[in-house]
Formats: C-alpha cells, structure tokens, sequence
C-alpha cells in the first residue's frame, strides 16, 4: 500500500491531529496534552509580551518550536490589515511561512468574514506564505480560496469553542470531494467521535483546541483524540460496507443443525 | 533620555539606546520575539543600529497559547 503522507505545501505533517494551545490551565497542561496528543503542529497566538512581569514563563519555555511546529494564527483580527500585521510579524518571529488565516467577522459567533479573508490570502500567497485558512463551509468560497493559493481549506464544523460538531456533513463532504489542497475541520468539535468522524469523512486532518482544554481531564482528553483520527482515516482508507435496508446474517447457513 | 512608548506604556530610556538595549532590558535576547518600530518590522540584524528617539513606538511580540 502507499504511504499515506500529509503535507501542507512541500512539508510533511506527521500527525493528522493539530491541536490549539489556548484555554489550558498552565503551560505544563499545555506541554503534557501536546505529548499525549502526539500533534508535532500546534497553533499559537501572537501577543505583546509582558513587560511588567519580566520573569513570567512563556510558552516556548514549555513547547520547543524546534521540535514542534507553531503554526502562527491570526485568532482576534478583525480585518486584512489586522491580520497582514500578525503574521507578517509571526513570520520574522519563527522565520517560517506556514501560517493560519483568521479573520473574523462576529465577536458572538467567531464566524469568519470571507471578504476579508479572501483579500488577505490574496496578499500573503503573494508574499511567499503558505497559508492554510479557516473558513466558512460554503464550498464555492472553499473553491475560490484554492483557486487563490491557499495551502489548505479550514472549514469550521460549528462556531470556534461551541463543541457542537459537524452541523452541515453534506458542505463539507462537497469541500473534501472538489479539494485538491488538504481539508482540516477547523473549530467546533466537541469530543473525539467528532474528530473519528471528521476523518472518516474523508478529512485530511483535523484541529482541536476547546474540546481537549475543556474537557475534566485535558491530558487523557489528548490521548483519546489522538486514537480517534487515527481509526477515522484508518477507517476512512479501509473504506466502510455499504449500507443495506434488511439485514445479512453473519454466521453461514450452510451445516445449520 | 528619551521618552518611548513600549506595548502601548509610556517608558523613559537613556540616550543613544538601541533596540537591542531595549530588548536585553527585557531580558528577551535569544528568545522568539517580533520587533514593530514605528509601525515597521526591524530584521534581527538591525537591532544594535536602530537608535531610539523620542515618541517612537514600539510593539515586542511573542507567541502566546491559541487555538
């Protein structure tokens, strides 16, 4: 069989599940669920530091970017300009190109503004990024995305931190058929059938943050997703039964005392 | 001296301070940091020339945990 390779632009991806290093009660949390998860990309966030407290740890403290890949968000920018600044610094910071688009359109819903983002990946494909953008699940602007360079498709499954699932199956099954770039569900899986699901779709990954975060047990939360996107894309390639009306039995006729 | 605007807090530095001073202030030499002058990213290597002057802004950046 072929390997199964995941690569975002030329660079290989080891793990189908990218995980969020928000929301975590420290940054021991943090490291430890990355480890459980076995994600080797994570996002990351871009603030101003600290400069009262000059001691403050700070997350590369706990997660090397040396043998962990930060992908740079632009999570809490409202505008292409907002946006353009982050990872336009992002990328002086980590000397890396791969990044992930956000512009948001809604403080309640965290729904992504596509006119903005589509006129931002115009500006960063332009400016040499890779970029992979988060996005609403209308697969005409999906298309239009592709078509303007973006490096993968992040269809959200339900509003940013909701929990709520997938909520529309049949827009992200018709993303994942005419993609020819990596799909990733971005945002709203709640738990890890979701994330199975997702993979047994036909995703090419997914990224979690809240549900691991969230959840009572973070780190065993990290490790139950990690299983869940392996046997959703083993499940995905094995390719599942037809489904039937009436039943078949499973034990033969054949010798029937 | 010369007052500068770090993060958006009002900051007195002494004269001829570059933003390499700035940033060793800070203890941040070697870490993974962005530098905005003025609204214009400064290259690593450009730290030790820029001098700063008063009513420069400047942003430090790191990474923080996001999703």
């Amino acid at each position: 069989m072929k390997k199964d390779i995941f690569k975002i632009g030329n660079k290989i991806i080891n793990s189908r599940l990218i995980v969020g290093t928000g929301k975590y009660k420290s940054f021991l949390e943090t490291a430890k669920a990355v480890k459980a998860s076995g994600a080797d990309m994570v996002t990351v966030a871009v603030r101003r530091i600290n400069i009262i407290d000059k001691k403050k740890p700070i997350l590369s403290d706990y997660l090397n970017p040396k043998k962990i890949i930060f992908l740079p968000n632009t999570a809490g920018c409202y505008n292409s300009d907002e946006a353009l600044r982050t990872l336009r610094l992002a990328r002086e910071m980590g000397g890396w190109k791969i990044v992930k688009l956000e512009v948001l359109g809604n403080k309640k819903t965290l729904y992504p503004n596509m006119i903005e983002t589509i006129k931002s990946t115009k500006v960063l494909v332009r400016e040499g990024f890779k970029v992979m953008v988060y996005c609403t699940d209308d697969p005409i602007l999906a298309k239009k995305l592709e078509d303007n360079g973006a490096a993968a498709i992040m269809p959200l499954a339900s509003p940013i931190g909701s929990g709520l699932g997938i909520q529309n199956k049949l827009n992200i099954s018709l993303i994942i058929k005419q993609s020819k770039v990596p799909v990733i569900i971005d945002a709203g899986i709640g738990t890890a059938s979701d994330a199975t699901v997702a993979m047994e779709m036909g995703c090419d990954a997914v990224l979690v943050n809240s549900a691991i975060a969230n959840s009572k047990k973070p780190i065993l939360m990290a490790e139950a997703f990690k299983s869940a996107v392996i046997s959703g894309r083993q499940s995905f390639l094995a390719g599942r039964m037809k489904k039937n009306l009436l039943a078949s039995p499973s034990s033969p006729k054949k010798g029937l005392i | 001296m010369a007052k500068i605007q770090l993060n958006g807090k009002k900051i007195t530095i002494k004269s001829n301070f570059s933003i390499f001073d700035l940033i060793e202030r800070y203890k941040l030499i070697n870490k993974k940091i962005a530098v905005e002058y003025n609204g214009e990213i400064i290259p690593k290597t450009y730290y030790k020339k820029k001098i700063l002057k008063n009513n420069d802004k400047i942003e430090i950046v790191h990474f923080i945990g996001g999703g």
